[in-house]
């Protein structure tokens, strides 16, 4: 399938949201709300559940899927606040010893007056410093778009995984054709250079698993992709788990360390 | 400030088309009536004016595009600054070690390191090379071990003339061993940033060097060693969301640009103009994201004071 094709997945309104997964995957979530600062950004969402009999923290960027939803939700493009968010949420569960699942599903950080002027740049960047130090298990799923910062600000952990059909790139295809091209026509072009889907960055070591939807996308048939979610989250925080807190840390270090290519 | 209020006011749900210098998205728009207006469009006259301009700028001569002097560009000295207006010239790296390391004490780390190709980008080798022939760098950042003011420090300096300081592999990785050779000897770090952000050509490799970076600062960090960014013009994008905004201590030159979203993005978001003060350092400090703006000249005197304020020997006392 083209890398574009599947960008269109990604993008499908009808494509289940992180709060569709949060609820049929954990038991008991109670939503969290605020970032201690400003205000509650509800392009993220976050709290506290139940995986099996584990009490875990989950995050993750909220779409809509109708105009009135998105709107609510800023088409899931998260303020500087949402991040904040998520990074008191994340401490939290560090102090209280729980395992952090994040969903990512953003085509980017808002890019708008309030959130530069309230740091948009300093929130991503202060999520990516304090994750890589948290002293509990952690693991981010893309289950849409992976859009750039705003979406690596939830996806500094120990494993990334995405949908089949997600994607996750340094920039929209529009974005990076209109940069480089001055042709924001040619997106299909840069989707295929850019290496964005799920198998590409399998392939490039950026994600370590890529979990199956069905033919045509997970919203076909959601809870097949939800159970294996589920299954795969259980097995994996169990290892995770077993693992003592500097192993954990250094793997996470070395995770991030390794990337880039480059010779001397 | 009214203009700001009435921009924030009208808090815009709406898609971006993405355009310069940035890290986002595209949606579908939502249409609004504003969105038929034309754009005043300064900046594209501004450009055709220079253009016709710089055929009458004699060789060895540059125009100042503050106050439009044409300028010997000898005058404009080794800080590269407007004689006239006191406009701030961009200043490669080169020049820049040189206006801030102690005379001779710069030992530069990893010169032979530079960028391969790793998603196999089209003309992207050709690319490298045609800039390294030009600027004579390897790539957009010197990193090294020097002292400032006699106090010993590792120093990072970013350079706006290779491919927009963009932010490569090479870059991440100079910039990481840099951190990871300070934590190991106990040494300050000093990075002066500018970039236009990610580095298109490296796609999602790119985008991991601002993790790679800022896993490297928080070791630094929980060292509890001292790191102190200055932020040059422009620093935007990925390099604004990673290390530029994890100093202890964040300087800025005066009027330099900086922020996360390209002006035009948010532009095209919002559906408005933005004033012109919008992301400079000025309104950065107004609204809390740096410590201090500090002129020019006075860096080399400022970063000094604050590596001895922070106990840092003088080189050859410790």
């Amino acid at each position: 399938m083209p890398a574009y094709d599947k960008v269109k997945i990604a993008r499908k309104v009808s494509r289940p949201t992180a709060l569709d997964y949060i609820n049929h995957i954990f038991d008991d979530f109670m939503e969290l709300h605020g970032d201690r600062g400003f205000r509650d950004d509800s392009a993220i969402v976050g709290g506290i559940a139940m995986l099996g009999d584990i009490p875990v923290t989950v995050t993750g960027v909220q779409k809509g899927k109708t105009m009135e939803e998105n709107i609510k939700r800023n088409f899931g493009q998260p303020h500087p606040e949402g991040y904040r968010k998520a990074l008191r949420l994340m401490k939290q569960a560090e102090k209280f010893h729980r395992p952090i699942i994040n969903f990512i599903n953003t085509s980017g950080a808002y890019p708008g007056v309030g959130a530069e002027e309230r740091g948009q740049g300093e929130a991503i960047a202060r999520n990516l410093m304090e994750m890589i130090d948290l002293k509990v298990p952690t693991i981010s799923i893309v289950i849409g778009e992976g859009g750039s910062g705003g979406a690596l600000a939830l996806a500094v952990t120990d494993r990334v995984w995405m949908l089949e059909n997600s994607v996750y790139a340094v920039l929209s295809p529009e974005g990076f054709a209109s940069i480089l091209w001055k042709d924001a026509k040619r997106a299909k072009e840069a989707a295929d250079v850019m290496k964005i889907t799920a198998e590409d960055l399998f392939e490039l070591g950026v994600v370590e698993k890529v979990i199956k939807e069905v033919d045509g996308g997970a919203q076909n048939d959601f809870g097949f992709t939800a159970n294996l979610i589920k299954s795969k989250l259980e097995t994996e925080l169990a290892e995770l788990m077993a693992k003592d807190i500097d192993t954990l840390l250094s793997e996470r270090y070395s995770r991030f360390r390794s990337f880039g290519e480059f010779k001397e | 400030m009214k203009l700001l209020n009435n921009i924030k006011s009208g808090i815009d749900k709406i898609t971006v088309d993405n355009l310069k210098g940035k890290v986002t998205a595209i949606k579908d728009a939502i249409p609004t009536p504003e969105k038929k207006e034309k754009k005043e469009k300064p900046k594209k006259a501004e450009k055709s004016a220079d253009k016709d301009n710089k055929e009458e700028i004699p060789d060895g001569f540059i125009k100042c595009p503050s106050c439009s002097a044409v300028i010997d560009k000898k005058d404009l000295g080794a800080l590269k600054i407007c004689p006239k207006c006191a406009k701030l010239f961009r200043m490669n790296a080169k020049d820049r070690v040189k206006a801030i390391a102690d005379k001779g004490s710069f030992d530069e780390f990893d010169i032979n390191m530079e960028s391969v190709n790793p998603l196999n980008f089209p003309d992207y080798e050709v690319k490298i090379k045609s800039l390294q022939e030009k600027t004579g760098l390897k790539d957009a950042v010197k990193t090294g071990r020097c002292t400032i003011g006699g106090r010993p420090c590792v120093l990072g300096v970013m350079d706006s003339g290779f491919m927009m300081g963009s932010l490569g592999s090479v870059v991440g990785e100079k910039l990481t061993r840099a951190f990871e050779y300070a934590t190991e000897n106990k040494l300050p770090v000093i990075i002066f940033t500018c970039s236009g952000g990610a580095r298109m050509q490296e796609g999602i490799v790119s985008l991991m060097q601002m993790a790679k970076v800022s896993a490297a600062a928080a070791k630094h960090s929980d060292a509890g060693l001292l790191y102190v960014t200055v932020l040059t013009d422009p620093t935007t994008g990925g390099v604004t969301a990673s290390y530029a905004m994890l100093g202890d201590i964040i300087l800025s030159e005066p009027k330099t640009l900086i922020g996360f979203a390209g002006r035009r993005v948010i532009e095209g978001t919002i559906k408005q103009k933005l004033p012109d003060d919008f992301q400079t350092s000025e309104f950065l400090l107004e609204h809390g994201f740096i410590d201090a703006i500090v002129d020019r000249e006075n860096l080399p005197d400022v970063l000094a004071n604050i590596l001895k304020l922070h106990n840092v020997e003088k080189a050859g006392e410790a």
